[in-house]
């Protein structure tokens, strides 16, 4: 176990070969916060490279969807720092760092269920729309244009996923499979940096797990960002990430590629010494 | 394919010059029913009055419906909106009030609105129950501050109590209906745009709303500020229908009146606010020939209706009895089809 160092260490990705040459886009140090006496996540330090895919994973209540609430500023940490793309966001609240570059889907989906499938992506497209307040009530031709641009594009994000012919359907009558590829879509509308996904497979059948695998390949290469994942899955972790971080008691208690995390003896004793408790 | 389909599919300069001449020619055949006494003074009073109520309901329906919060002090804001503009028509020289109304109606409405801006920017922060117990107090304190602010002052400005008097009465049908259609179409634009569609994701999913890069205390602010805007271009029609101001008449009572209206046409439908303003305007008018039970009997069928539009079972036997009706007039359709080949 490294993490226990007090003072930030250099940043370092999961994957050191991976992207050396470049920065990394997300980097946190000595991450931590304390929900009046419980701990829920200390001394979390990561390195994201540019276009990682990695994986964050851990028993139930270990701290992973903390982490995320912490990295887009919807908790302020108690202790540590995070930079995105070398930027600090101390300070910053959710929305700041989301246009700093920073996306997001969440554990118990949050689409926007009463608006169309399309709405959903271009709320996503809200800081690429390029249209004032008067041009929108006045129905200006800045609105006609940013308005078919924004369709245009959602459409083409819906096509990652195959769901152009869903566009105009309400979000809320979606299959819950397609909710999650939605909330996806609507991440990547924000044209992030970095894509944080919590439980994307949760409630999916393998078939649309391994189909969702591939797609999230696609949408890294395509876009060339980084993508951080949260998943109980563990076919769908190994089989993707490139790195992968393991989160017990709010602690990292490995990194690591699969392999090393599949012979780790801490991580195999955190996931099966538990149990008979 | 539907006729709302078939509408849709109509350009959309097309649909706006249809609803444009429908809308015109109705203004003109209503002038000209009251112009010719075929329209009563009373029905007539009571259809500027729709028209009111119809820009307070869309009004509150922009922080309800598509806001997502639950002010409870709506009302002041309408009166921030009837006292200053009949403040500044009484100071102005009697013959030019009509011709300024127009001035004076945005004046109320900027007025209300900068109200609502100054009391949203700190009462946005809060959440649910907070924040409708705040816009309950503060439009109670509104009030308040009307009744009581000549003493303060030590000149006669609101009047208070004793009544604003001879505000002139320039409030006509067709400005009052102008306005519903400018109120209809401003809202319509802003809802469905860039601004618009922040608004609802708001209302619909905060973190979501903010992970998107949206700034949701911007936008509550805004929604609620062109909330107040709107109530306040309503009171100041108000103003100028009734001639006269009292503080009474924008109490708690007054707030709770224009959400009810909001509910029972659904929150977040514009065609129901209108719809719902009509009915809840005409019908305390109608029972008034059943002085004694006119109360009981509103009640009653506010009850009854609310029950209608809101619980599931309606719900669903609405929508199965719309499907039945459809369903007969496209059959109809289709054998009158028939017959005329035969
Ligand atoms: N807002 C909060 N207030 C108090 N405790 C919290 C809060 N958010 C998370 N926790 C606690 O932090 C711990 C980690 O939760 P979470 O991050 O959701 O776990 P995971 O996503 O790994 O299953 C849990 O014990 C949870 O109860
Ligand atoms: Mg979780």
């Amino acid at each position: 176990m490294n993490n226990t160092k007090m003072v930030p260490v250099p940043s370092r990705s999961i994957i050191p070969e991976r992207d050396s040459d470049k920065a990394p886009i997300l980097e946190a140090f000595n991450l931590g916060i304390d929900f009046g006496g419980l701990t829920a996540v200390d001394n979390f330090t990561i390195a994201v490279g540019r276009t990682e895919i990695c994986g964050l994973i851990g028993p139930n209540g270990a701290g992973k969807t903390t982490v995320f609430n912490l990295l887009t500023n919807v908790y302020q940490p108690t202790r540590g720092l995070i930079m995105l793309d070398g930027k600090n966001t101390t300070g910053k609240s959710t929305y700041q760092v989301s246009r700093m570059g920073i996306a997001r889907t969440f554990q118990n989906i949050r689409l926007f269920s009463k608006m169309s499938v399309l709405d959903n992506v271009k709320v996503g497209l809200y800081n690429s729309t390029k249209c004032s307040f008067i041009s929108s009530v006045l129905r200006l031709p800045q609105y006609f244009k940013s308005e078919k641009q924004a369709n245009e594009k959602a459409l083409e994000l819906l096509s990652v996923f195959d769901m152009e012919s869903h566009a105009y359907d309400e979000a809320g009558s979606l299959p819950y499979g397609a909710q999650r590829r939605l909330e996806i879509v609507r991440a990547l509308a924000t044209n992030p940096g970095i894509m944080l996904l919590d439980e994307p497979a949760a409630g999916m059948n393998p078939s649309e797990t391994w189909e969702l695998m591939e797609n999230i390949r696609k949408i890294r290469d395509k876009f060339q960002i980084a993508i951080m994942l949260i998943e109980h899955d563990m076919n769908l972790v190994m089989g993707i990430c490139e790195g992968i971080a393991v989160l017990d008691h709010g602690k990292i208690i490995a990194k690591g590629d699969p392999e090393q995390i599949k012979s780790n003896p801490a991580v195999i004793e955190a996931y099966l010494g538990k149990k008979e408790a | 394919m539907s006729i709302k389909q078939k509408i849709n599919r109509l350009p959309v300069f097309v649909r706006a010059l249809i609803i444009s001449v429908v809308f015109a020619v109705f203004l003109v055949v209503v002038q000209i029913l009251i112009s010719g006494g075929t329209i009563s003074g009373y029905i007539s009073k009571i259809i500027i009055l729709v028209g009111i109520n119809m820009i307070l309901t869309l009004s509150l329906n922009i922080a309800t419906g598509y806001l997502g919060q639950l002010p409870l002090g709506h009302a002041g804001f309408m009166a921030v909106g009837a006292y200053t503009s009949a403040i500044i028509l009484r100071a102005v020289p009697a013959d030019s009030a009509a011709a300024l109304f127009p001035v004076t109606l945005i004046a109320g409405g900027i007025m209300a609105a900068i109200f609502g801006l100054i009391i949203g920017i700190p009462a946005l922060r809060l959440k649910g129950d907070y924040l409708d117990i705040i816009t309950l107090v503060l439009g109670e304190i509104f009030r308040v501050i009307i009744t009581n602010i000549d003493s303060v002052l030590g000149f006669d400005f609101t009047y208070g109590a004793r009544s604003l008097k001879n505000i002139p009465k320039v409030t006509t049908f067709i400005g009052t209906f102008l306005c519903v259609a400018i109120t209809c179409l401003l809202i319509y634009t802003l809802i469905h745009s860039r601004q618009g569609r922040a608004i609802l994701a708001v209302r619909d999913n905060e973190i979501a709303a903010e992970s998107c890069g949206i700034n949701i205390t911007l936008y509550k602010t805004l929604g609620f500020t062109i909330s107040a805007f709107f109530a306040g271009i309503a009171g100041a029609l108000y103003a100028s229908y009734l001639g006269i101001l009292n503080p009474a008449s924008f109490g708690f009572m007054k707030s709770i009146e224009i959400l009810v209206m909001v509910v029972f046409g659904g929150m977040g439908s514009m065609i129901g606010s209108l719809i719902s303003a009509t009915v809840l305007t005409v019908l305390p008018e109608a029972l008034r020939e059943f002085e004694s039970f006119r109360m009981l009997v509103y009640s009653l069928l506010l009850i009854v209706i609310m029950i209608f539009n809101h619980s599931d079972k309606m719900k669903r036997f609405k929508t199965v009895a719309i499907d039945k009706i459809k369903a007969v007039f496209s059959k109809k359709a289709v054998k009158g089809a028939e017959n005329e080949q035969h």
